[in-house]
């Protein structure tokens, strides 16, 4: 018996060890660049034989790349927040109301989430130029909102109709109002669900480059998947790969922060326990 | 406390289901009233609207004399148990049974207090920091009890609070509902779909049927003196025995030999409209086994000669299963109940009679056995619309009334 466990447990170490190498090379290898200085970036070696912060510090002397940072949490916290409470409002509306243009309303959604972005860009553009848009935070997260919201729904949804209709009418039964009741009861069981989605719409909006390199054109509101596209080292005659590779690495460090943060809120099994059977 | 009155109420759905139609019904302060009927009867539509979960389509419900048609469920001040517990999950057993205090906005003292008491009483003192996840079915049960009772409201409604319990925590719980009906002397009004669960837990058993009520009465009531088909068939376990009868010269020709009747039978069967063929119900325990039985008694029965198919002897006595010629009662009232209780193939000639004999009686199966019922508790029933001709002013007086 305990053989076989040990057997088992060495085999599933093997296993997910793989798929971890596989997963993990490809950004392993960023940081490894990241921290090569420019004369040993092209040698092939996955330990760097000389070890340097100076792609560091190069991309955070210059105001290029600390603007886009900014301007990349801003407006993927913005775009976030906004499509998360909008979709949680809707998808809740979806999971527990019966109403007119409900099948439509699912249609539409569903046909956005499928419209190819690309074919959107050039309208888009024209119209942002037209509205004075063009070029600025709201730019950025009114379509960023636009194509987060089906994904929101979709997820949301999904979560609100795992939550038993019997507990909020139980908690109007013990004198909550409707609000009291959503915010108490529901929300509180709808978490996972919503911190889900925030990671989802957090990581899209982060992602974009096709939307930020059309409807930007200075540091304004530029993203940082398009400043890194304008990188050029710290010289216009330095390669700037291990500068890339530096910021490549920072960026994805909120990311990470951000998934941990709302994962240990994601306990799974959260409604269990709320009715038999 | 309050009582509770149905005055006309109606529920329609949007899709046009009519699911409770004009019900009438007044229950007393403190009383215990149990709905039953088989599922989709509009037992739950029913409740729900004394809850305000559901408007009410048509007609007028007041609590403690006052229209209340329109009040939220907040506003009406009663307790609901569901029948899925309906727990907070997210909330420990203490925090479960504080919300409706806290929503209340009572004091921290007052709530710890009520708490605390509730917890008592149901036994759930040491398990008020457990989460609901960790707890087994019937300590869930109780929470949901506790949540309750926990603010002292006007009513308790509850939707098949046992039916997900096992069968002998079930009977556990029932004591413990009826205990705790008592000593609140609230009045509580109790759905449920099995007629033991009725027969036992109520002062009153209202029997629902298609959204409309079939009888209301104590349960004792109900069992003697049914009102129709429906009501004899559901009430009691194991559940009436049902026969055609035909009358001809003033007599009942049934599969048990001919029925003599009495006058107001005649009389009642004599106009130009009322039916030839009747349904003959009567229950188990009016059979007897009969050789065991004293010439005073065999006076007010009759005897027939059958078959025994099964006896299953319980100690205190036997079930002893006969079948007997003749065509099956049938009916929309007996389909109905059949369907509910998932025996739709009760397939084969002739029929089956379910008797309670006395466990002194030494019938075998495979023999031809001699058996006496007593016709002064057969119900005779129209087929048409269902009504007992034998009930007069409400009480059922069997074949031979005069
Ligand atoms: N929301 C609804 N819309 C339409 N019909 C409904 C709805 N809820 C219940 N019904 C119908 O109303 C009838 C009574 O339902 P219900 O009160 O739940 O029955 P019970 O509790 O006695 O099993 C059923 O025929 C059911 O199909
Ligand atoms: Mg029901």
């Amino acid at each position: 018996m305990a053989d076989t466990t040990t057997r088992a447990k060495v085999r599933w170490g093997l296993l997910d060890l793989a798929v971890v190498v596989f997963a993990l090379t490809p950004v392993l290898w960023i940081m490894s660049l990241s921290f090569k200085t420019p004369a040993t970036l092209t040698d092939g070696k996955f330990i760097p034989r000389e070890w340097t912060l100076e792609n560091y510090r190069t991309i955070f002397a210059t105001d290029q790349f600390v603007r886009a940072l900014v301007n990349s949490i801003g407006i993927a916290l913005i775009a976030t927040s906004i499509a998360v409470v909008l979709g949680a409002m809707a998808a809740y509306a979806i999971s527990r109301l019966d109403f007119p243009g409900k099948r439509m309303l699912i249609g539409v959604s569903l046909l956005i989430a499928m419209f190819p972005q690309v074919s959107l860009v050039s309208p888009l553009f024209e119209i942002e130029r037209q509205l004075g848009l063009f070029d600025t935070w709201p730019g950025l997260i009114l379509p960023y909102i636009t194509f987060a919201l089906p994904l929101a729904i979709y997820t949301l949804s999904a979560f609100f109709k795992q939550i038993p209709w019997d507990l909020e009418k139980a908690a109007k039964m013990d004198g909550a109002t409707q609000g009291q009741a959503f915010r108490r009861v529901i929300a509180p069981l709808a978490a996972p669900g919503l911190f889900t989605t925030a990671i989802l719409v957090f990581i899209f909006c982060w992602n974009d480059f096709l939307f930020a390199i059309s409807l930007t054109s200075t540091e304004r509101s530029r993203t940082v998947p398009v400043a890194l596209s304008f990188f050029t080292g710290a010289s216009q005659f330095e390669d700037p790969t291990g500068a890339i590779c530096a910021a490549a690495v920072v960026i994805t460090v909120p990311i990470i922060l951000f998934v941990l943060f709302f994962q240990r809120r994601i306990v799974s099994g959260l409604t269990s326990g709320a009715v038999k059977g | 406390m309050a009582d509770i009155v149905l005055d006309k109420v109606s529920k329609k759905f949007p899709d046009g289901t009519i699911a409770v139609r004009d019900v009438d019904l007044e229950i007393a302060d403190g009383e215990f009233v149990i709905l039953v009927g088989p599922s989709g009867c509009g037992k739950s539509t029913t409740l729900n609207m004394i809850a305000g979960l559901e408007d009410i389509s048509s007609g007028e419900l007041r609590i403690g004399g006052e229209r209340v048609n329109d009040k939220a469920p907040r506003d009406r001040d009663i307790a609901m148990v569901f029948q899925s517990y309906a727990l907070y999950p997210n909330m420990t057993v203490r925090e479960n049974m504080a919300f409706p205090l806290r929503l209340a906005k009572l004091d921290k003292e007052t709530i710890t207090r009520k708490v605390e008491e509730a917890a008592k009483v149901l036994e759930l003192t040491p398990l008020l920091d457990r989460k609901p996840a960790n707890l087994s079915g019937g300590q869930r049960q109780r929470v949901a009890m506790g949540r309750a009772i926990v603010r002292q409201p006007k009513a308790f409604l509850m939707d098949e609070p046992l039916s997900n319990l096992d069968a002998k925590l079930r009977v556990q719980m029932r004591t413990v509902v009826s205990r705790l009906q008592k000593q609140l002397a609230t009045t509580t009004v109790y759905v449920t779909h099995d007629q033991t669960e009725a027969m036992t837990l109520g002062d009153r058993v209202v029997i629902m049927r298609g959204g409309a009520i079939q009888q209301v009465g104590p349960p004792q009531e109900l069992y003697d003196h049914p009102n129709n088909l429906f009501v004899a068939g559901f009430i009691g376990s194991p559940s009436m025995n049902f026969l055609t009868a035909t009358v001809d010269e003033g007599r009942l020709r049934t599969a048990l030999g001919d029925v003599p009747i009495g006058d107001r039978i005649r009389r009642e069967l004599e106009g130009a409209d009322a039916p030839r063929d009747l349904i003959l119900g009567i229950r188990p325990e009016h059979f007897e086994d009969a050789e065991l039985i004293d010439e005073e008694t065999r006076r007010r029965g009759a005897e027939f000669t059958a078959p025994v198919d099964i006896v299953e002897s319980m100690g205190s006595d036997k079930y002893v299963y006969l079948s007997v010629e003749g065509e099956r009662a049938t009916s929309a009232e007996l389909e109905e109940l059949a369907a509910d209780a998932g025996a739709a193939d009760f397939s084969g000639a002739g029929s089956n009679l379910v008797t309670r004999l006395s466990a002194e009686s030494t019938v075998t199966e495979g023999e031809d056995r001699r058996v006496w019922f007593n016709l002064e508790k057969i119900h005779l029933f129209d087929p048409s619309d269902g009504r007992n001709l034998t009930l007069h002013e409400g009480r059922a007086a069997g074949a031979l009334a005069d």
